[in-house]
């Protein structure tokens, strides 16, 4: 039963350095929660896109839809179905009821195989389901306005954000659809001799089985890799915190250690207490940052969910649910970060020569022999960045890249900082400032895994800042290009459009139509759309790369301009064939921001001759600013347009915006939660090392100085030291965002932004960093200035 | 016979060059009885002691204490006989700081399964340390450290008490009346005593002297 007392005395050191403990459990619990907190996000998700999957096939069985402007009907299904193909219709529409918006699905039970199929749906009440009056289920975060659809319903929480579950005809009547859905799902078995689709319905079109489903697995997999890297990067700023304070903790105890092993404790019997010790603080420190975590995700879903509907159209439940997977990551992360931590602390445990008499400053003395060997390495890392630079390709170089810059800068910082110190030092020659250099050159090892800690969460602000800060900018004049029309309009029928003309007629400068059709390009579905020959195209439209004549040459067959993705995955450049068209030679390349799917797009009378069967009912107007409202009232008023058919183009770009805003609030949090873990690792740092200051400053005192000026001097340097981080870490950060616009972007994305840079923001970024600093110092300095001169003598007599 | 060393070679590397520091050092000591070992700085002294203590393992020879034998390999076995037969007092206290007076008193002898709280109350009143059972170590003069922790030493009642240089961080006065507390209380329980110093003065207050010069025994 030795290890009870001996335990005890180990943690007595805690009990009696309480502000340690909580820099330790505070480190790891932060580390932990923006770990699990990004990690159950992902875990959210990724359960949603199985639901989703399985629930509602959409994502893996193929789909027959109408061609463009042609309509699925009930017919449809029942001539399908009579003919052997084994099909089951769906509707999916947007309905406002009592200002709520909720996403209408309504599905054919009976035929449905997946849903059928589910476990939750098999105790389905199907005679109220399919009743009249109805019966739906709702997702979790409609729980409370469901009453408002005026039937009866249940909660399903594993229905995406927002989603209501109804019966086809129940929908069909809510959405005002009379005997028209939007799509049939093929079942994965189909009978061999059903006679072909273009037979039974040759206005009907097939899609493979989720053309877009690779591509919305990979594009969302990058999203979530994207988080997870921003996790790893916060949990390893936590980490700092920890292994400063194990490390710390370890070397005040050293003569601890030494008195344990002369009263009787073996070696192995001393590093089990202290893994043990280590490994009660992580589970306590994991428990909580796990919860923490959770907050976290709920918080922050929300954004992603509108994210990852925004930018991918992949849906996700709206509430966070405490799933295994991602609680037991945390707290491995936990454990494991901590024995990561403590790995380096305890090796030298076991090399310690027993009976070397150690104190605190060793820790700092050993920080400073390794400065040397961790400046090589981060030579060595920002060169292998240097490399990948120019050769990276893929989303992992990327993130190797990303990796090897950061953690190189940071290894090299320590280094940078003696010697800029060092300079300082060499060049003042008053007393004092002499002093104060050399004094802030000597506090370095202790403070560089906070000041590393530091500079990558500055420069993963800048770096992210400039990159979101760049394509907003891009992103706002490409959609002001895009969006050149004053107002968008769907009709319901080509007779309906030609009652619009004529009515327009005079009114407006120009109808332009907007069609499209589905096609395959580069063996991915994609659209192809139709372009009018007129200056709203030839004088706005965003094009980045472009043959001579372009506008001209469009309206001949066999021309075609296509989007930034299909050209970059592609790999196709102007001049080239596009694949899987129909012998279309690229004129032009055009920025499609948002947009995961391949496109291209041919002149007015070209795609009229390759697909007849599509009508033109949807039109951009091109009028002045002031027509807006009477051209808006006049086609309600005399076409019977509903509300929602008439979109005004400030609505849209508004709405876009809106979608990319919510895009990066995750980012934007995440990187605010960064800094903040920074900003107190340098508080926990300076509040321990102050308990190992006063040999060094007493003597100071004693001469002179007084302890106020102490204090002041404290509070400065934290201020020069937060300022060199900040030097540092704006190019560091510039570097960054160049590596995610030029490399990551283009391997998630499939688009490339330019890149802008924004001083005037780097400057207040930089003050916020510098106050964080004064004010983190704030608290050790004021303790400073506040010791009593009995303390201060202490140093001086025998005892220490 | 408490304690057999016997040709006891210890020698440490430093940049490549072996230095011995013992060569070939043999005593006994009786179980009751006192030793002072003197010697210059660097003669050996204190690695004598380590060695003994089983904090460090010797190049060649053996230490048997108490018939268990204290220069063997094992780590393990070596701390489990340090706990239970050596109790060992150092020139810097080496007190846990943050344990109270009563609980580093108590110390070893929990850790030797030992603990006997009458007896350690016994010990903290004949130390005069009554008063600061409920204090930690840093509210505590030199002395009086020093006192806790002959206290720690013999709470677990070890068979022999190794002390490095116990009052070489004492002024006279204290230092008397410590080493005179020491020697009064091992004398009451049987308990031997090795003890480095470099007063003359205090190693004639024990049994037998004996010092040491360039690793070897030289009187």
């Amino acid at each position: 039963m030795i290890w009870r007392p001996a335990l005890r005395a180990l943690l007595s050191h805690w009990w009696r350095n309480p502000l340690q403990l909580f820099t330790l459990l505070v480190g790891l619990a932060l580390a932990t929660a923006l770990w699990s907190g990004v990690q159950a996000i992902n875990a959210e998700a990724r359960a949603s896109y199985g639901v989703a999957a399985d629930r509602v096939a959409q994502g893996q069985l193929d789909q027959i839809v109408a061609a463009q402007g042609q309509k699925l009907r009930v017919q449809d299904f029942a001539a399908l179905r009579r003919a052997g193909w084994l099909v089951t219709p769906q509707i999916d529409g947007a309905l406002v009821v009592a200002g709520q918006n909720f996403r209408i699905l309504g599905i054919e039970p009976l035929t449905a195989p997946a849903v059928t199929a589910s476990q939750n749906l098999q105790d389905l009440p199907l005679d109220q389901f399919f009743s009249t009056s109805g019966f739906a289920l709702v997702a979790s975060d409609l729980s409370e306005v469901a009453t408002n659809l005026g039937m009866a319903f249940r909660i399903e929480p594993s229905l995406s954000s927002g989603t209501v579950l109804l019966d086809i005809g129940v929908a069909a009547r809510l959405l005002d659809r009379g005997d028209t859905v939007d799509r049939l799902i093929l079942l994965r078995e189909q009978p061999q001799s059903r006679p072909p689709l273009s037979a039974i319905a040759p206005h009907l079109e097939r899609i493979a089985a989720r053309s877009s489903g690779d591509d919305i697995a990979r594009l969302t997999d990058s999203f979530h890799l994207n988080l997870t890297a921003f996790g790893l990067l916060s949990f390893v700023v936590g980490l700092f915190i920890v292994y400063g304070a194990i490390g710390l903790a370890f070397e005040q105890r050293r003569a601890m250690f030494r008195t344990l092993r002369a009263l009787g404790i073996s070696l192995r019997t001393l590093i089990g207490l202290l893994m043990a010790e280590l490994l009660i603080f992580a589970s306590i420190a994991g428990l909580c940052g796990i919860a923490l975590g959770y907050l976290i995700a709920a918080a922050l879903l929300p954004d992603v969910a509108a994210t990852l509907r925004g930018l991918y159209g992949a849906d996700l439940a709206g509430t966070v649910q405490i799933r295994a997977s991602w609680w037991l990551s945390g707290l491995g992360m936990a454990i494991g970060g901590t024995l990561i931590a403590s790995a380096g602390a305890l090796g030298r445990l076991a090399r310690l020569p027993l009976m070397e008499a150690g104190t605190p400053q060793a820790w700092a003395r050993a920080s400073r022999r390794v400065m040397g060997w961790l400046c090589a390495l981060g030579v060595l890392l920002l060169l292998i960045a240097l490399g990948l630079s120019s050769t990276a390709t893929g989303l992992v170089q990327g993130f190797i890249l990303l990796g090897c810059l950061l953690v190189g800068a940071a290894f090299l910082l320590p280094w940078l900082l003696d010697r800029a110190l060092a300079v300082m030092e060499r060049i003042s020659t008053a007393a004092l400032p002499h002093w104060f250099w050399a004094d802030s050159r000597s506090q370095v090892p202790g403070l560089s895994m906070a000041l590393m800690a530091l500079l990558l969460a500055i420069a993963t602000n800048v770096g992210v800042s400039t990159m979101v800060s760049s394509f907003r900018l891009t992103f706002t004049g490409w959609l002001d290009q895009r969006l050149a029309a004053e107002l968008y309009v769907t009709v319901e029928s080509t007779e309906q459009a030609a009652q619009m003309r004529t009515l327009l007629d005079g009114r407006v400068e120009a109808v332009l139509p907007i069609m499209s059709a589905v096609v395959q390009l580069n063996e991915q579905a994609g659209e192809v759309f139709a372009i009018e020959d007129h200056a709203t195209y030839r004088d706005n439209w965003p094009l980045l790369s472009q043959s001579p004549q372009v506008w001209d040459r469009l309206q001949t067959p066999g021309t075609a301009l296509i989007n930034e993705q299909l050209a970059l995955r592609a790999d196709l450049s102007v001049g080239d064939l596009v694949p899987g068209a129909q012998g279309q030679r690229i004129l032009g390349i055009y920025s499609d921001y948002g947009n995961p799917a391949p496109q291209m797009m041919i002149g007015l009378a070209p795609f009229r001759a390759l697909y007849p069967e599509v009508e033109a009912i949807r039109f951009g107007l091109r009028l002045p600013k002031s027509d807006i409202v009477n051209v808006t009232q006049l086609l309600t008023s005399r076409l019977s347009l509903p509300q929602g058919a008439i979109a005004d183009q400030a609505r849209i770009k508004a709405l876009s915006l809106g979608i990319f805003e919510q895009t990066f609030t995750v980012t934007a949090a995440l990187n605010i939660l960064t800094l903040s873990v920074a900003g107190f690792s340098i508080m926990m740092s300076l509040l321990t090392l102050s308990q190992m200051r006063l040999p060094q400053l007493a003597p100071v005192w004693a001469l002179g100085v007084t302890r106020a000026q102490l204090g002041r001097l404290e509070l400065l340097r934290s201020m020069v030291l937060a300022l060199c981080v900040t030097v540092l870490a704006i190019p560091l950060g510039l570097a960054l965002s160049w590596a995610l616009l030029a490399v990551v972007n283009v391997a998630a994305f499939g688009w490339q932004l330019p890149m802008f840079v924004f001083p005037m923001s780097y400057l207040i970024l930089s003050g916020i960093a510098v106050c964080a600093a004064v004010i983190a110092a704030a608290w050790p300095a004021l303790r400073l200035a506040r010791t009593a001169p009995h303390q201060l003598l202490q140093v001086f007599s025998s005892g220490r | 016979m408490l304690l057999t060393i016997e040709n006891l070679h210890k020698s440490y590397v430093a940049g490549g060059i072996e230095t011995a520091v013992l060569r070939g050092i043999s005593l006994t000591l009786e179980r009751g009885e006192s030793l002072a070992l003197m010697g210059e700085s660097g003669s050996g002294k204190s690695t004598l002691l380590h060695l003994i203590a089983g904090l460090d393992v010797p190049k060649s020879g053996q230490i048997t204490l108490d018939g268990q034998i204290m220069s063997e390999p094992s780590d393990s076995k070596r701390a489990e006989r340090r706990r239970h037969l050596v109790g060992l007092i150092f020139q810097q206290f080496n007190l846990i700081p943050s344990l109270t007076v009563a609980a580093n008193i108590a110390f070893q002898a929990q850790l030797a399964g030992r603990h006997d709280p009458v007896w350690c109350t016994q010990l903290a009143t004949q130390m005069g340390l009554n008063a600061h059972l409920a204090k930690y170590p840093e509210a505590l003069s030199g002395g009086q450290q020093q006192r806790v922790a002959i206290a720690r030493a013999l709470a677990a009642k070890p068979a022999l008490v190794l002390a490095d240089e116990p009052t070489g961080n004492l002024d006279e006065d204290t230092a008397q009346s410590v080493l005179a507390l020491l020697l009064e209380i091992t004398r009451e329980t049987d308990t031997s005593v090795l003890m480095v110093t470099h007063s003359a003065v205090h190693a004639r207050a024990l049994d037998r002297q004996m010092t040491l010069r360039g690793g070897i025994i030289a009187q």
